[in-house]
């Protein structure tokens, strides 16, 4: 058995891993709630962003928490794009094909990433990576605090813009009542592809926030991806606050799980929690009956 | 026998290629080609005909590879036994997968969510348990004699595969006749409206499910026969997944020879991939990630699709000018 201090460390760090999925399953959550389509591009999107980092600090010296600040907007640009010229046109309004459009972009992002930087791990030395700070009986290593505490300002400033904004409101509106939304002026095809942009952007800042501490290579998203799903679904498709919970829960879950059952089959908890919720619970544990 | 007259045909006339060329390179591309081709029928039939699109279908491809190669391995059973079990066990993972799913109602994108997440964790247990070779994988000893299901040259792995496909084509144009095959297209057209004129939908589509796994498992049989190795990136790596819902949908989804014509042609784009690129690691992927982009925006019917069209526009003309004739409709 383990002592009660590793036992508050595994839970305090899966708590950090945490929220990382957090912002990687709200992108994908706000996406689902609006298109009511499941993303199946987002592992790429998510790999994508961290080369995008990871060149940003390598070519222009950019520290990735400045470097945020391009990559962000750039990757809005990238899902506003996706959505609006790529997945909408090409899905003809139906489900099968929104599903197929997404996973086709996947294996095209995933591969294209291949092919240009090879299926080499990269790391960026940061000053600063190995810095730890003490907190109670556990020794966290700074760029996950800071991880841990910008997923949560980024969750606030995107609740905020939906409460209180126009476009939050159109977003709002769109979800709820699309032909309503329609017949009252909204372009709701701009509306699918400002959200598709909102998720890639949440996307691309926690990129930012993870290759401080990660390594990228052109597979490095997918291991985000399905447990971004688990949170998602966990979460209840389509909640903000569902995502958030969700994502410290299978933070801690899998951490514990990790000292317990060691690296690979701590993995495997993470996909049989995910089976069991989407059997027994598809709705999520905050999500309204479907 | 007039219902499988173009099945026939069509096998009769690929099983001649290893009489006229004896070329590796020939027969080796082929053979990959109508493995996709059977590994994309198996998904055909649910995705197809059922409308269940799974995301995940290397959890049966790679149930087959690991069950033939295991068993010779490590249990000494014969490789020909073992590719009979590992069919049973492919559709008995199908059974299992679709059980769960089905009574529970998951449907579109939840059904490819959890068939994604069954194929991954099988994946992770393959890649950590003794018994599957754990990281190293799963070599099967060259032994070069027919009993053992290892040839000399590649000319009957190439008949071997193809009498599968030609057997897979054969049950799925039966099933498309059956009623059985009527239930399952209600199902994938409207599962409500089939549910209330008294379809039990849950198990039309365990029994699609049960028939694609077995399916989509010998090819993974297969491939552990004619490449000898095993791995769990392999096995149940996502890899076989898309190929497996690519063919079918390039070739025409929810027709017979859908998957063999998108097999055909998506292998043709990547031999192409190679030539022009020498070889270069994802590559091929990026364009059969755009071909299936396009396929589905520009012509969602696929290759099949394409050619019923072109028939209607040539045959069209015939049939509108003696329309006074009052014939009726070719």
């Amino acid at each position: 058995m383990l002592s009660p201090a590793i036992l508050l460390a595994a839970v305090l760090n899966g708590l950090m891993t945490g929220a990382v999925y957090a912002l990687v399953a709200l992108g994908l959550t706000l996406i689902y709630g609006v298109l009511h389509i499941i993303n199946f591009a987002h592992g790429a999107l998510l790999t994508a962003a961290m080369f995008a980092a990871f060149f940003a600090h390598k070519l222009l010296g950019l520290d990735p928490y400045i470097a945020v600040v391009f990559v962000a907007p750039l990757f809005f640009l990238l899902g506003y794009g996706l959505q609006r010229f790529i997945i909408g046109p090409a899905a003809h309004g139906e489900d099968r094909n929104i599903l197929l459009v997404t996973l086709g972009l996947a294996v095209v992002i995933e591969n294209a990433l291949l092919y240009a930087f090879r299926a080499d791990t990269r790391t960026i030395n940061l000053p600063y990576a190995f810095d730890v700070v003490e907190v109670g009986p556990a020794f966290l290593a700074l760029p996950r605090i800071v991880a841990f505490v910008l997923a949560f300002a980024v969750a606030l400033g995107l609740w905020l813009m939906m409460r209180w904004t126009d476009t939050g409101k159109a977003i709002r509106a769109v979800a709820k009542e699309k032909l309503g939304a329609e017949l009252a002026g909204i372009e709701v095809a701009h509306i699918y592809a400002v959200t598709f942009g909102l998720g890639t952007a949440c996307v691309a800042i926690a990129a930012c926030l993870l290759i401080p501490s990660y390594y990228v290579n052109p597979h490095a998203g997918n291991a985000f991806v399905l447990i971004a799903f688990t949170i998602v679904v966990l979460g209840g498709m389509g909640s903000v606050a569902g995502a958030l919970i969700g994502g410290l829960f299978v933070g801690v879950v899998e951490s514990l799980s990790g000292y317990y059952l060691g690296e690979s089959l701590g993995q495997i908890s993470i996909f049989v929690m995910f089976i069991l919720v989407l059997l027994f619970r598809p709705s999520g544990l905050f999500g309204e009956r479907a | 026998m007039r219902r499988f007259a173009s099945t026939l045909a069509v096998v009769a006339l690929l099983s001649t290629v290893p009489l006229i060329t004896s070329s590796n390179v020939v027969l080796n591309f082929l053979v990959v080609a109508l493995l996709i081709a059977l590994v994309g029928q198996g998904w055909n039939l649910l995705g197809g005909y059922g409308g269940q699109y799974s995301f995940g279908h290397a959890a049966f491809f790679g149930t087959g590879a690991y069950a033939t190669a295991v068993l010779q391995v490590r249990y000494g059973i014969n490789a020909w036994l073992g590719f009979g079990i590992g069919i049973a066990a492919g559709a008995l993972v199908g059974a299992l997968i679709g059980a769960l799913s089905f009574r529970y109602g998951l449907k579109g994108s939840y059904f490819a969510l959890v068939t994604l997440a069954f194929a991954e964790v099988l994946r992770i247990i393959a890649s950590v348990a003794p018994a599957t070779g754990a990281g190293v994988g799963t070599l099967i000893k060259l032994d070069l004699r027919p009993e053992a299901f290892q040839f000399q040259s590649r000319a009957p792995f190439y008949w071997i595969v193809l009498g599968l496909v030609g057997v897979s084509l054969m049950l799925v144009r039966i099933i498309e006749d059956s009623r059985f095959g009527a239930y399952l297209v209600a199902v994938r057209e409207n599962e409500d409206a089939a549910e209330a004129l008294g379809v039990n939908t849950t198990i039309v589509k365990l029994g699609a499910m049960t028939i694609s796994a077995a399916i989509t498992a010998a090819g993974g049989c297969f491939y552990a026969q004619y490449f000898l190795f095993v791995d769990a990136g392999i096995a149940y790596g996502p890899w076989i997944s898309v190929e497996a819902l690519l063919a079918p949908i390039i070739g025409g989804v929810g027709t017979v020879f859908g998957p063999l014509l998108g097999a055909l042609v998506v292998k043709t784009l990547g031999e192409f991939a190679k030539l022009a690129t020498g070889d270069a690691p994802g590559l091929d992927l990026v364009i059969y990630g755009c071909v299936l982009i396009l396929v589905v925006a520009v012509a969602p019917r696929g290759i099949a699709g394409i050619l019923s069209d072109l028939r209607h526009r040539v045959l069209a003309p015939k049939t509108a000018a003696p329309a006074s004739l009052g014939r009726g409709h070719g």
